[in-house]
């Protein structure tokens, strides 16, 4: 077996040091009802060559993206990553190292997520964020315990334009904490609706810009409003590119931001492991769940970087934890901030552009194919349609015809009623042809 | 002053009282690095959470050895939590509570109690 | 003949003394500022078209105000970077003997395997009928999951460990309500994980601890004492975080089963077992499995992780989705289930850990991960054999997976394990987990893995042997002030919490550090 070291000699030799005549002595505290002679019904061992075999005939089962016309989001993107970036999360001493526990030894990991973390906060123009989550929709849930914590209410109130995933993944743990959660019926431009349900047993109010229909709004208002009542604003973005273009949620008076992180440096695959992003006032610093890593000085007085405020964490605190999260998501947000360190601002605003430009290209000759609307005002680089028939069944057959057109709404919610609505994004990836091929293929399926 | 089981003393001025945790309580701890002090107006009751103070390896609640509204805290710890590691039973009070039940007092520990109390931990 | 009197001397010259360098570097190891001091406002490393764009019809929503983020070329990224890596310690670099956190060899073979397109670049909501080997891929882990741990049923989409006890609890906890059983206790050993007493909080139930006898283990009878109507589970670890395999295990299930609680096994030490041990012999009803532990997904400095939950028959119905159920037309995912636990996240959880995972199952297979269990028992036992004269274990018999040692060999030293573990970077060495589990004092819990060869286990126990020979000789100042050949002495961790600074600003850099200092 490759990956054991060990030989038979050694195994023998061993044995003997210990005094045990056989392995199964060290085994000894296991009942005699549980202990299993034979080997457990599943394949043998195999070489390098069989898994290859294996495993690349179930992926060659699968349409990648990059193998024609795609345009899927709905809150994974898909954009070009530097080669560089690979190579360096596969060096060694990143890919292969533990949580950064013994500080003299783990700079690399510390000084990163150092850099990370100040990444984060300028794009999402807060004051403090931490080392990243496990990703977005489990970002929000922790974004809306955490308001819960600050102004000891149980009410969130989210709006309908937040990813249908994300309220149900909060709906789930928000369930056993005992906070209602107020979750309003998707549409197009939902979230100022907002701001007629905030009372004062409010903790906070959820919202998504651009939210899961594409839609761009700016949030000030829902800021004013909700803080005026005592709550706090929690701004979810999906798509982190966008934050190049448009305003940041921290100057539209945002508390608590999450981002899926997912589009800068981490490729689809096929929902994770993805990186999210978390950032709030320096207030509140105390009560953010997740690692934080802060600057110090060593014993000579030199800079350096340790894990800290770590009392807040499940390790320490045990039940009174602010999170029981103990990993985060550090190989991604390795990922991210190489990828943005080497776009800095320059890069990312470009990028930022160019995405809006080929949504605003495809909306174009979208709208020009008969029978299909396009519903999204104001968006960044995705935005709803609506087709004269259900969307499923269309994106169905477009698929048959090479193009991967989009995410039916119905497939997040297939109980909102809104089946004839397609959710189509478009990248710095997607080329003008792709366009044309998507436009062309849809005029032929809907003629 | 008279003190708890979970090393929190009390000052008597009047029907105000002086919180914080003891000497013994801080050199425990180790370097505090953050105190929560409790908002003025609060009521508490004796037994419930008061204040956390956090060093570098733990955090601890605080509880109230009396009941009473508190009338003042201690702000200078959020700048300066060190304080209470150098002068845990002065300069490091928690908060001032304005005492509902003078006999709750009677509860507590003397400084030679608290001594005795100590020798058995 | 003709003698070559120019070029190079090739023998070292006899140096009496070490001077410090004019520049302050030491040799090859380079001193790195961060981004933010290194790059230029203007510079990037991509280069992108220009966007043709025509007017923007964003007025109002678009961005005023500078990011101010700094941007890096290729070349100087890839020397931050790497000057940054050589900053850290790594399984590749020698033993990562951390108890409880498994740093095991990681295959390059699944790196490869998970960046192969048809896995790393599909989307989660692309048309089912165009991933039909990522889901067939999740039913074959499951499938192996299912088989190894001996359950029926296993909930994929938990993102970690943690992840994974909170869907157990969850699945628990709907299990009581179902029944309209409202229990309010979760019983925990102290010796637990953090993470247990945080989820079960996390769920809403109140935390009592279990004691623990004095061989390490589950006290039986405060078991049967603190069990009762309202427990709604247990939460016991096993082989157990001192390194022991919980021999009453089976009375400890049917005493919970009993009273009417669900058995919630923490699988982070399942390696110690795989292949010859499935927990559904021994009464578990949910465990999470650390994918990056057993499985070897690398830990990547704390993270992205997978934990998978298996459920037992009575739990299965209320596992959280998406489910994989069979079709004449191969395995779909069943995005939407109706359960009564919901969604533990967007999409159907850790892809990429999966494909690592399954790559890892199938190259080891039944017979090599029976031995991956038992190499790594050997390799504790081995070591705690030959060091055990020297350092004090803290029980006897036997270990699993890891070996526990406690502080008492260090009495009267003035060395503290701390000071013990930080000597171990100046050898070499990343130090053992310390200081856990908590019901041992000044814990040292070394966990060597089975991908150590004998070689590598000798030469870390030879540099632990004279590490403990000089610390029980007196040599304080060796271990007190250490490491002093690590990149940075011991930090600050104190200023670090009590001012808090957790980015970069233009104050930073060398003034900050001067007022830090002066701090």
């Amino acid at each position: 077996m490759r990956y054991l070291p060990l030989t038979p000699d050694d195994r023998r030799d061993m044995l003997g040091v210990i005094g045990v005549k056989s392995v199964d002595e060290l085994f000894i505290d296991v009942p005699v009802s549980a202990r299993r002679a034979g080997l457990v019904d599943l394949p043998l061992h195999a070489g390098e060559l069989e898994v290859e075999r294996e495993l690349g005939a179930l992926a060659a089962q699968n349409r990648a993206a990059g193998q024609g016309p795609f345009f899927c989001g709905a809150g994974a993107y898909r954009h070009h990553v530097p080669a560089s970036v690979d190579h360096i999360i596969q060096r060694s001493e990143f890919l292969t190292s533990y949580t950064p526990y013994q500080p003299e030894i783990a700079q690399g990991t510390l000084q990163y997520l150092f850099e990370f973390q100040t990444q984060v906060a300028a794009l999402t123009g807060m004051e403090v964020a931490n080392a990243s989550m496990y990703d977005g929709s489990t970002g929000m849930t922790e974004a809306v315990m955490m308001a819960a914590r600050i102004t000891r209410r149980k009410k969130a109130i989210v709006s309908g334009g937040v990813h249908p995933h994300y309220t149900a993944t909060l709906k789930t743990s928000a369930h056993v904490a005992g906070i209602a959660v107020a979750d309003q019926p998707a549409n197009l431009d939902a979230e100022e609706a907002v701001i007629q349900s905030i009372d004062p047993d409010t903790a906070c109010v959820v919202v998504q810009t651009p939210n899961v229909f594409g839609t761009a709004t700016d949030v000030s208002k829902i800021a004013e409003a909700a803080q005026a009542a005592g709550a706090l604003l929690i701004v979810v973005v999906t798509e982190t590119v966008s934050l190049g273009l448009l305003k940041s949620p921290g100057a539209m008076g945002a508390d608590i931001v999450v981002c899926e992180g997912q589009s800068i440096g981490n490729g689809l695959n096929f929902g994770g492991p993805y990186v999210g992003l978390f950032a709030t006032r320096e207030k509140y610093m105390r009560q953010m769940p997740g690692r934080l890593c802060g600057e110090t000085v060593d014993a000579e007085g030199r800079r350096g970087f340790v894990l800290t405020l770590s009392t807040r964490e499940q390790h320490i605190r045990r039940d009174k934890a602010t999170s029981n999260i103990c990993t985060n998501s550090g190989l991604c947000a390795l990922a991210f901030t190489i990828h943005m360190s080497l776009l800095g601002e320059t890069g990312l605003r470009k990028l930022a552009q160019i995405n809006h430009a080929k949504a605003r290209q495809l909306a174009a000759v979208l709208s020009k194919v008969p029978g299909v609307e396009v519903l999204t005002k104001r968006y960044f680089n995705e935005f709803a349609v609506r087709l004269p028939a259900p969307a499923a069944a269309i994106v169905e057959t477009l698929t048959g015809r090479g193009v991967i057109a989009g995410v039916p709404f119905s497939r997040l919610a297939p109980k909102a009623g809104m089946d004839d609505i397609l959710l189509v994004a478009a990248t710095e990836t997607v080329t003008t042809a792709d366009i044309e091929a998507f436009a062309t293929a849809l005029n032929g399926v809907l003629a | 002053m008279r003190f708890t089981k979970d090393h929190e003393w009390v000052e008597v001025d009047g029907d105000i009282a002086t919180v914080g945790i003891t000497a013994y309580a801080a050199e425990q701890l180790g370097d505090v690095v953050f105190v929560e002090t409790p908002a003025v107006g609060k009521i508490v009751k004796a037994g419930e959470g008061l204040a956390v103070v956090e060093s570098v390896k733990a955090a601890s609640d605080v509880y109230a050895p009396i009941s009473g509204e508190v009338v003042a805290a201690n702000d200078g710890l959020s700048d300066a939590p060190e304080t209470v590691n150098a002068s845990a039973e002065t300069d490091g009070w928690f908060a001032r509570v304005k005492i509902a039940d003078a006999a709750e007092l009677d509860a507590l520990m003397d400084r030679a109690a608290y001594e005795q109390y100590l020798g058995t931990l | 003949m003709t003698m070559q009197s120019v070029g190079r001397p090739t023998t070292p010259n006899a140096v009496s003394s070490r001077p410090e360098t004019l520049t302050g570097a030491r040799g090859l190891l380079q001193d790195e500022p961060l981004i933010f001091e290194l790059g230029g406002w203007d510079k990037t490393g991509v280069d992108l078209p220009e966007p043709e764009l025509d007017a923007l019809d964003l007025t109002g929503l678009l961005r005023e105000e500078p990011i101010n983020l700094p941007g890096l070329s290729e070349p100087e990224a890839m020397r931050h970077y790497v000057r940054l890596s050589q900053k850290n310690h790594a399984i590749d670099l020698a033993i990562y003997p951390l108890g409880s956190c498994t740093m095991k060899h990681n295959p390059r073979l699944n790196e490869k395997m998970a960046r192969l397109p048809g896995f790393s670049d599909i989307h989660p909501l692309q048309p089912q009928s165009t991933v039909k080997g990522a889901i067939a891929l999740m039913d074959q882990l499951a499938h192996w999951l299912k088989t190894l741990t001996g359950m029926p049923a296993v909930a994929l989409t938990p993102k970690a460990g943690a992840h994974g006890e909170l869907c157990g609890l969850l699945a628990i906890r709907a299990a009581h309500e179902a029944r309209g059983d409202a229990r309010k206790k979760v019983l925990a050993p102290k010796s637990a994980h953090g993470t247990n007493p945080a989820t079960a909080a996390f769920v809403g139930y109140e935390v009592e601890e279990i004691d623990q006898t004095a061989d390490g283990r589950v006290d039986l009878a405060d078991l049967a004492r603190k069990l009762g109507p309202d427990v709604a589970a247990i939460m016991v670890t096993n082989p157990n975080t001192c390194g022991l395999f919980e021999r009453d295990i089976v009375e400890i299930a049917r005493l919970t089963h009993e009273a009417g609680a669900y058995f919630y096994c923490d699988g982070a030490n399942f390696n110690a077992i795989v292949g010859r041990v499935r927990p559904a012999d021994l009464g578990v009803d949910a465990m999470h499995i650390n994918l990056h532990k057993t499985f070897s997904t690398p830990h990547g400095g704390g993270g992205p992780g997978a934990g998978p939950v298996v459920f037992s028959e009575a739990l299965a119905p209320h596992a959280p989705g998406p489910w994989i159920v069979q079709t004449p037309d191969g395995p779909r995912l069943d995005e939407d289930p109706v359960g009564d636990v919901g969604r533990m996240s967007a999409f159907h959880g850790q892809m990429g850990m999966y494909v690592r995972a399954l790559s890892y199952m199938l190259s080891h297979g039944a017979d090599g991960l029976r031995q991956v269990a038992e190499d790594a028992v050997l390799n504790a036992n081995y070591i705690k054999a030959r060091l055990g004269d020297l350092m004090t274990p803290a029980f006897e018999g036997p270990c699993m997976h890891e070996a526990l040692f406690d502080d008492r060999w260090l009495a009267g030293t003035g060395i503290t394990t701390l000071d013990f573990a930080k000597a171990m970077i100046d050898e070499g060495f990343h130090p053992m987990t310390m200081y856990f589990p908590l019901v041992v004092h000044g814990a040292m819990l070394i966990e060597p893995t089975e991908t150590e060869s004998r070689a590598e286990l000798d030469r870390f126990i030879e540099a632990l042997r004279l590490l403990a020979q000089a610390a029980r000789a007196g040599d304080a100042e060796r271990f007190q002030g250490a490491p002093f050949h690590a990149p940075l002495r011991r930090l600050d961790e104190t200023l670090a919490a009590r001012k808090p600074r957790l980015k970069w600003s233009p104050l930073n850099g060398d003034e900050a550090k001067k007022t830090l200092a002066a701090e």
